[in-house]
């Protein structure tokens, strides 16, 4: 258990036992989303996995997040997602109605993003053998000149804003596969981001850094972030927007909303004086009515994450790994 | 006529230790000089070999009280030093192998307190009055050696009067570094909104603010205090509103021993460490009819008193002239403040005025706690008057370790040869600015004793953030992990010096197991250098994780509903009428399907469990509440009640204590209506009789006698008290934590003691 967390023990799988068995053949191959060279166009190329459960939940389903997903790796290196693949495993006995409502959700969400699914492949296997669906999607996209978004850009004096939002789709995926109920419903927050980051790039703006808070929410995004840079992050918890209802699970559940997953949320690094047009731009587009600053990048305390709290006082966002375990003695 | 070179090592600067040789030696008629050299002294001694003896016997036997002479390594001199005897500067600092023995702060003494209140005195009502037997040390030191230039008083030039004191060999204040007067020293300044008061008027008008039920800002020692009327139920109250902590016991300090009995009930070992140099706080039970407020410590039945330790705090409670609360200088859970502009922004929305002074403060020391459990004193917050004393390391560092602690009330230590330095309470490291001021520290004392370490020691637990600081020094040191709970056993063990292995009970709340699992009742067999997991308390589920610890009626469910041992026949629980039906709903389906409900074997969440189950508290308004108020609850027990029922069964080679009987009586008891107390108590002896139960099975299959009792629950009395003679009439023998806490404090001291065997290759 925790490997799939999404914390720093998944990144040190990756980094300790996978990337060393690339050998001379890895690349970036850590990374979300890879910018390689090919034919003198800047491809963006990602691919990911997806084993949720369950398949379906408030606001989505495991086809939805698999377009919107790799969209979303794709526009955090300020491409323009192109192509899609998709590949299946399936678990012997799956419902084919489930199967036939997940490859809808994948077509609308691809028409919606404006993106293709060009080529995949499907394998089945026995029954127990699976959960339901496991779903691999790759995509391409294109990098205009001049776009350079990489964590290590993030630089002292940035402005940190996010798009909208925190934790919905954590909090709905989970409250709908264990049956909690907690008086009103969350749904999923699972979007194609894109749009919004061309919106944003519109702007003529520097934007330094921009990462979906996916796996481990924004606590293991703006961590990445911060090691990759060497930069400490400062945020004001009183300006982080977490709705009612993911507050109140996270309330009851004894989570952190900072290290709930979204899938249609991305936070940005940008210059300061470009931050207030970025926002603007933001707030124009349907993706990023909510959005805001959070905090600032500074000098002290790199490769850490704080938040200044209620009371004045400063509490260290950690990187999650796996599942919490109580620090109380 | 022969010549020697004699070394002094332990606590021997800042202590008056070169006018005490200076004067031993003019009166053998010797000739020679004494310096310090690193944290020793050095004498260079010549005369009649009988002189020299009685020299050495006077360094061993008649040093200045706040001194510890470790040791006296005396050697053959080539030359004959030139007649006379000097004290001359302090050379160059070397370092030897354990570390330069840079004293903690004194409390002021009885010669520098009467010269405080003598009118006809030079220093009359001067708060920064001392001389070689008391006043700041470490709270004031840049380098080492200790000399005044090196000090926060470098930049205070002594007047004639002060400079001929402090040059006379024989005057108390020979060498006194902070030595100081109303004409050359430190003054003090009040600032209250837009007015201002300097000297004696800045006394009058603190003190007179408190009077009125003002809250003042006092620069204290080892960093800003807050204080008020601790007889004034309102300004108690406003305190708590403004410093946001609802309900953990404030600390009171009264004027003397006269006011203490006033407030406390005084055993003689508690009169014995409320006036010992170091000052600390000391949990006494409360006197029924102590003019302090009940405010002062809800629902308590001790108060924690501390009496002055600075000129400052003495002159302010005459003036006041009633007990004053006084708390550390800060917002909830950050470091106390020692920065003037610090202070001035931190404490602005809690402090009316402030009582300010321009020494600087170089390092941060909160106010020690102890309590007397057992019959002795022991520490529980190890800090101002303490630190950075150092403690013995039963088996010698090979090489330098830095031992970085846990998380919660924090510490780490250096070891070095076989001295152990463990520095100051630090707080929760999840607190950014404790976590700054823990690398700021290490970095303080390492830069002092020129410390760098080769190895790492550190907890198990991978999001602890002294284990992240761990791993970012990863590239240079060795790293070495500890267990929690061996290092609780081992801290206790090492304070005693033992040799052999050893049973070790490790009771407190959660620590990271082996296995990857929360630990939190082991009997373990543990050397130095490794442990055997014996035995331990029955697992259960804490719904929430952390939120289940700042909430035991969450935990009460989870022992209830999803714990190792089941409990059939519960009868209808009270608990249910005081927790929302919503939160009872998801807390039972994060039971059942183990959602963020992590299994702890855990004595202390079986304590809170039991604290919630009795109705005694539901929410940990601050740590470790709910069990001290049962501990609180068990102490008011009127009948004799019979240890509750408990069980030890065998899982996978472990004794296991199954609690469902023990849990199961408590609850049909209390439904019939047997008082909370007399329950509370009855719980306790079941946690005993077990503990017994276990440790004299773990002895009889392995032959080993001796048991350490550590960790946090220890430091409940009742447990302390109850253990050692109810092992001993089992025929074992049972030791106590005392010089370091039982709890997380005492942490960083096992890890280095462990580590340190560990590099000397032992099993
Ligand atoms: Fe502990
Ligand atoms: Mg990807
Ligand atoms: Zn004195
Ligand atoms: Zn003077």
């Amino acid at each position: 258990a925790g490997h799939g967390g999404g914390g720093a023990m998944s990144a040190d799988l990756v980094r300790h036992l996978l990337i060393p068995g690339y050998g001379d053949a890895g690349g970036t191959a850590d990374r979300d989303c890879a910018v390689v060279e090919a034919g003198g166009a800047r491809l963006a190329f990602t691919t990911d996995a997806y084993v949720v459960q369950p398949m379906f939940f408030p606001g989505g389903s495991i086809g939805d997040l698999a377009v919107n997903g790799t969209v979303n790796d794709l526009a955090m290196a300020g491409a323009t997602p192109l192509y899609l693949s998709a590949a299946f495993i399936l678990e012997e006995g799956t419902p084919l109605a489930d199967l036939g409502r997940i490859s809808a959700a994948m077509g609308a969400a691809a028409t919606a993003a404006g993106v293709r699914l060009v080529t995949g492949d499907t394998k089945v296997v026995g029954h127990g053998n699976g959960d339901g669906v496991y779903l691999t999607t790759s995509g391409v996209g294109v990098v205009a000149d001049g776009v350079e978004i990489e964590p290590r850009r993030a630089a002292v004096g940035d402005a940190v804003l996010i798009s909208g939002d925190l934790g919905r789709h954590g909090v709905a995926v989970l409250s709908c596969r264990e049956n909690l109920e907690f008086g009103t419903t969350v749904a999923s927050d699972t979007a194609p981001l894109h749009g919004l980051v061309a919106a944003m790039l519109a702007t003529g703006a520097d934007l330094h850094v921009l990462r979906d808070p996916t796996r481990g929410g924004l606590a293991a995004a703006l961590n990445e972030i911060a090691a990759a840079a060497r930069v400490g992050v400062e945020l004001t918890e009183r300006d982080l927007p977490v709705p009612d209802g993911v507050a109140d699970a996270c309330h009851l559940l004894g989570l952190d909303p900072l290290q709930v997953a979204n899938e249609g949320r991305l936070v940005a690094f940008v210059r300061p004086d470009h931050a207030e047009d970025v926002l603007a731009a933001m707030r124009a587009h349907p993706y990023g009515t909510g959005a805001r600053r959070i905090g600032t990048c500074v000098a002290g305390h790199p490769g850490m994450v704080v938040a200044r709290t209620a009371l004045g006082g400063t509490r260290v966002i950690s990187m999650p790994i796996g599942e919490q375990l109580p620090r109380i003695c | 006529m022969t010549a020697w070179s004699v070394r002094v090592r332990g606590t021997v600067q800042g202590v008056g230790f070169r006018p005490f040789v200076h004067r031993v030696a003019t009166g053998l008629s010797l000739d020679g000089a004494v310096r310090n050299v690193g944290g020793d002294v050095l004498i260079d001694v010549g005369g009649p070999e009988a002189a020299v003896a009685r020299l050495v016997e006077a360094l061993r036997d008649q040093a200045p009280p706040a001194a510890r002479v470790v040791e006296v390594i005396v050697a053959p001199a080539p030359v004959a030093p030139p007649p006379g005897f000097r004290v001359t500067p302090s050379g160059d600092a070397e370092l030897t192998g354990g570390f330069a023995g840079l004293p903690p702060d004194l409390a002021t003494c009885d010669d520098c307190l009467r010269e405080l209140f003598d009118p006809g005195d030079r220093r009359f009502r001067y708060p920064f009055i001392n001389c070689t037997n008391c006043g700041p040390r470490a709270t004031i030191v840049d380098a080492l050696p200790y000399d005044r230039e090196r000090t926060a008083m470098a930049g205070f030039a002594l007047c004639r009067r002060c400079a001929a004191e402090y040059c006379d060999p024989a005057d108390r204040r020979f060498h006194a570094e902070p030595v100081a007067c109303p004409a050359c020293g430190p003054r003090l300044t009040w600032h209250a909104g837009k007015r201002s008061a300097h000297a004696d008027r800045a006394l009058t008008a603190a003190a007179g603010a408190i009077g009125v039920g003002r809250i003042v800002a006092v620069k204290g020692l080892g960093g800003y205090q807050l204080i008020c009327d601790a007889t004034d139920a309102s300004a108690v109250d406003r305190l708590r509103r403004r410093k946001q902590r609802p309900r953990k016991p404030f600390a009171v300090m009264v004027a003397d021993l006269g006011a203490a009995h006033a407030v406390a009930d005084l055993c003689p070992e508690g009169w014995t460490v409320l006036t010992s140099p170091a000052r600390p706080i000391v949990l006494l039970p409360a006197r029924t009819g102590s003019p302090v407020v009940a405010a002062v410590a809800p629902g308590v039945d001790r108060v924690g008193l501390f009496l002055p330790y600075t000129p400052l705090h003495h002159l302010l409670l005459r003036a006041v002239g009633r007990p004053l609360v006084v708390t550390s200088g800060n917002r909830a859970d950050e470091p106390i403040a020692i920065g003037d502009a610090d202070a001035a922004e931190r404490l602005a929305g809690i402090a009316d005025g402030f009582l300010s002074h321009d020494r600087p403060i170089r390092a941060r020391y909160d106010d020690s706690v102890v309590h007397i459990a057992a019959g002795t004193a022991r520490m529980l917050r190890r800090a101002r008057g303490y630190a950075p004393g150092s403690l013995p390391l039963p088996v010698p560092a090979r090489r330098p370790v830095l031992a970085v602690g846990a998380q919660l009330k924090h510490t780490f230590t250096l070891a070095r040869g076989d001295r152990a330095l463990v520095g100051p309470h630090g707080g929760d490291l999840a607190d950014a600015d404790t976590l700054a001021a823990f690398r700021a520290n290490v970095a303080q004392l390492s830069r002092l004793h020129r410390f760098e370490p080769e190895v790492v020691a550190h907890d198990l637990h991978p999001d602890y953030l002294s284990t992240a600081y761990a791993r970012e020094t990863a590239a240079g040191p060795q790293l070495i992990g500890v267990q929690h709970h061996h290092a609780h056993v081992v801290s206790c063990a090492a304070e005693h010096g033992l040799d052999g292995p050893f049973l070790g009970v490790a009771y407190d709340g959660l620590g990271y197991g082996d296995d990857g699992r929360l630990w939190g009742g082991e009997l373990l067999l543990a050397t130095y250098t490794g442990f055997r997991r014996l035995g331990r308390f029955g697992a259960a589920p804490l719904p929430g994780g952390e939120a289940a610890v700042r909430r035991p009626v969450r935990t009460a469910l989870g022992y209830l509903y999803g714990g190792e041992f089941p409990l059939p026949d519960a009868p209808p629980l009270a608990l249910c009428r005081r927790m929302p039906a919503a939160e009872q709903t998801v807390v039972r389906r994060m039971i059942e399907r183990h959602v963020n409900s992590p299994y702890a074997s855990s004595a202390g969440r079986f304590l809170d469990a039991a604290a919630s189950l009795l109705g005694i508290r539901d929410d940990n308004g601050y740590e470790g509440e709910a069990a001290i108020l049962l501990e609180a609850a068990a102490h008011r027990a009127t009948g004799h009640p019979e240890p509750l029922p408990w069980r030890l069964t065998s899982k996978d080679d472990l004794w296991v204590y199954d609690w469902s009987g023990t849990l199961s009586a408590l609850l049909w008891r209390a439904a019939g209506g047997e008082p909370a107390a007399d329950l509370a108590l009855a719980v306790h002896r079941a946690v005993v009789d077990v503990t017994v139960e276990l440790c004299g099975r773990a002895a009889e299959s392995t032959g080993v006698r001796v048991v350490c009792l550590s960790g946090g629950c220890l430091q409940n009395r009742i447990l302390a008290g109850a253990l050692p003679p109810a092992l001993r009439t089992a025929g074992l023998t049972a030791l106590l934590n005392r010089d370091v806490p039982a709890g997380d404090g005492g942490i960083s001291y096992g890890q280095a003691v462990v580590a340190a065997a560990r590099l000397a290759g032992g099993d």
